[in-house]
């Protein structure tokens, strides 16, 4: 018999787990770039990787103390976005679209080849980098605290509160932003460039900025990723990217909260239909192995994605006035 | 656009505005824009060769040419949009070479486009607030501290209704710019450049596609830039319009400036009617391009 308490528990923990944070934030940044400004940045794994790489890497080769690291983290994510930029944010949208899913898959490659194996530890990534992030937990308690679906250990709950303060401060951060005149122009550049070069904005620069600002998103979101596992060159494939743009898209490209709650339904419904389709199996409900259930659940995570962008295209909570007027 | 919507009462021409005789190139009294020697080429095709031109300042000036004349991207070559092979030129004295669009811009020359570019998914009056200039709060650090800029922002808002008021949108301030007409979009779009109070207003064809019973509001608004001390200059295929309201027209052809005078004279100019008809419009070809004909039937009936 199938035990849906467990079922529904775990989904339950995905509501607040780091991961969904990180997703969400990543997603965030997406928003930045594609919902106000209209870039098609096709490489959010990219920064994910420099992120969890320029975090790690700092821990374990120079011994950086975290803010440390968390700075190298950041900086090396504008550069990247400088790179990305300079060559491309003077052409149409699509270069950059092609330049960042390229120039994603050559860091994802970078940091699996072999010729650098002592620094990033190739396609075994790398681990032991928390301690420093766990010194600073104030919790301590032994075994697992919490109430209902949610008990945790110190360390999870650290993760947890921290991961979701930074989502909370960047939402902020990108409403503060979105209300002023600075957002008025980025939005106008998604509407129209020429139109906006025309009343004499450096639209260059400001899509630069925004370029940037969404990048170290992605980067800070790198970083709560890890948190809770280890370094891994393969997680940083163009499907992480596509999963992001699928939960940017579910909670509606141009909102603020809209990355947050598609994350958290996106991870809801991906462990609940895991979940689900495991133990239907175990219980012979469905004629599939296990390693075929496994990849079942992300069919109907697509399913109920492509539902919602026909019935609610404009995303759980897009305008939909917005979509009266799609060109 | 038909005759009825030429209005009666006849607005005040400039005059006097140039020295010498009225020909291709010739001196104003007081040129606010002069381009020297600007080329532009698109492989083997030269679409816009300008030796000299000026426009003069505080007046009207049409520029007009049939299809392909090089009239837009002579215009874009002037605000930055597009980079000329060679040339120089300047407004209010300062040289534009090389000037990137966004500059060209804050410098006091705004243009409009000929496709309309409102901001469709922006409201009416965001449309508007983002026409003016100097904006503390589009830096992105200041902008994240708004009693930096909320003050500005109130002064902005109420510049973008008076004008909205003015040109008689304010109704739909609120409004996505993406549900407005295709004439209250070039409305629209007129309005947003005054936001930046410009010296030099350039309009790509200003009259394309609007609905006729708007057609004598744009014409007065922008008669009303005139009387506010700006200075127009506008691309138009309505010859009604460049008559009614043009103090100065220049007419180009395969990319050349090949008349320029008061709009009563330069269309009875050989060279303008060879540039619109060909050369050779009198010799009978057999069949007659039709719309060629109707232009000149305009021409003449509105002579008369």
């Amino acid at each position: 018999m199938i035990d849906w308490g467990s079922i529904f528990s775990n989904a339950a923990v995905e509501l607040i787990s780091p991961t969904t944070a990180a997703y969400a934030l990543a997603a965030l940044g997406l928003a930045v770039h594609f919902g106000y400004t209209g870039l098609l940045n096709f490489g959010q794994a990219g920064f994910m990787a420099i992120g969890a790489y320029g975090y790690a890497i700092s821990v374990l080769t120079f011994g950086f103390p975290v803010w440390g690291a968390v700075l190298v983290g950041i900086g090396a994510s504008i550069v990247f976005a400088l790179i990305l930029g300079i060559p491309t944010l003077r052409l149409r949208a699509d270069y950059l679209a092609i330049v960042t899913i390229a120039a994603a898959e050559i860091v994802r490659l970078l940091f699996t080849t072999n010729t650098f194996v002592a620094v990033t530890g190739s396609a075994n990534g790398l681990s032991e980098y928390k301690g420093g992030f766990r010194a600073l937990n104030p919790l301590s308690f032994e075994g697992k605290a919490g109430f209902g679906p949610w008990m945790f250990s110190a360390n999870d709950w650290w993760n947890i509160i921290v991961g979701w303060s930074v989502v909370i401060l960047a939402v902020l951060f990108t409403w503060l932003l979105m209300r002023s005149p600075w957002g008025r122009v980025i939005k106008g550049i998604r509407e129209d460039e020429d139109a906006v070069r025309a009343l004499g904005k450096n639209v260059y620069s400001y899509k630069m900025q925004s370029l940037i600002i969404g990048g170290v998103f992605g980067t800070l979101a790198g970083m709560i990723f890890i948190m809770p596992r280890a370094v891994i060159p393969s997680a940083y494939a163009t499907s992480l990217t596509f999963f992001i743009w699928a939960i940017l898209l579910l909670g509606g490209a141009a909102t603020i909260l809209g990355p947050v709650l598609g994350s958290i339904v996106f991870w809801v419904l991906l462990s609940f239909f895991s979940g689900f389709i495991a133990r239907a199996v175990e219980a012979g409900w469905f004629p599939i192995s296990e390693v075929q259930a496994g990849q079942l659940r992300f069919i109907l995570v697509g399913v109920a994605i492509m539902l919602l962008v026909i019935f609610r295209p404009q995303g759980l909570l897009g305008n939909k006035k917005e979509m009266s007027f799609v060109k | 656009m038909s005759s009825e919507t030429t209005p009666t009462s006849k607005p005040v021409k400039s005059t006097g505005l140039h020295l010498g005789d009225a020909e291709p190139g010739c001196r104003k009294v007081d040129p606010i824009l002069v381009a020297d020697g600007v080329t532009r080429t698109f492989g083997g095709l030269t679409a816009v060769d300008v030796a000299h031109v000026e426009i003069p300042r505080g007046a009207i000036t049409a520029l007009i040419g049939p299809n392909g004349a090089g009239k837009t991207t002579f215009f874009n070559l002037l605000t930055g949009f597009d980079k000329p092979d060679s040339g120089t030129w300047q407004f209010d004295g300062r040289s534009l070479a090389h000037v990137p669009a966004y500059r060209v811009a804050r410098m006091g020359l705004i243009r409009t486009f000929q496709l309309t570019k409102s901001l469709g998914l922006l409201s009416v009056l965001d449309n508007m607030k983002l026409g003016a200039k100097d904006q503390t709060g589009e830096n992105l650090f200041r902008s994240l501290l708004p009693f930096l800029w909320r003050k500005q922002e109130q002064q902005i808002e109420a510049k973008a209704v008076e004008l909205l008021t003015r040109f008689k949108l304010d109704a739909k301030q609120h409004d996505y710019a993406a549900s407005l007409s295709g004439g209250q979009r070039k409305l629209l779009e007129m309005a947003r450049a005054l936001m930046s109070d410009p010296t030099l207003v350039m309009l790509d064809e200003p009259m394309a596609g609007v609905n006729p019973a708007l057609t004598q509001s744009l014409l007065d608004h922008i008669l009303d830039l005139k009387t506010q001390g700006m200075t127009v200059l506008f691309v138009e295929h309505d010859m009604h319009m460049v008559r009614h309201i043009a103090d100065w027209v220049v007419v180009m052809a395969e990319g050349r400036i090949v008349a320029e005078g008061d709009p009563h004279s330069v269309m009875q100019d050989q060279a303008v009617i060879d540039a619109y008809l060909g050369a050779h419009h009198d010799t009978d070809l057999g069949a007659a391009h039709t719309s060629n004909v109707e232009a000149v039937k305009e021409l003449i009936d509105d002579e008369q």
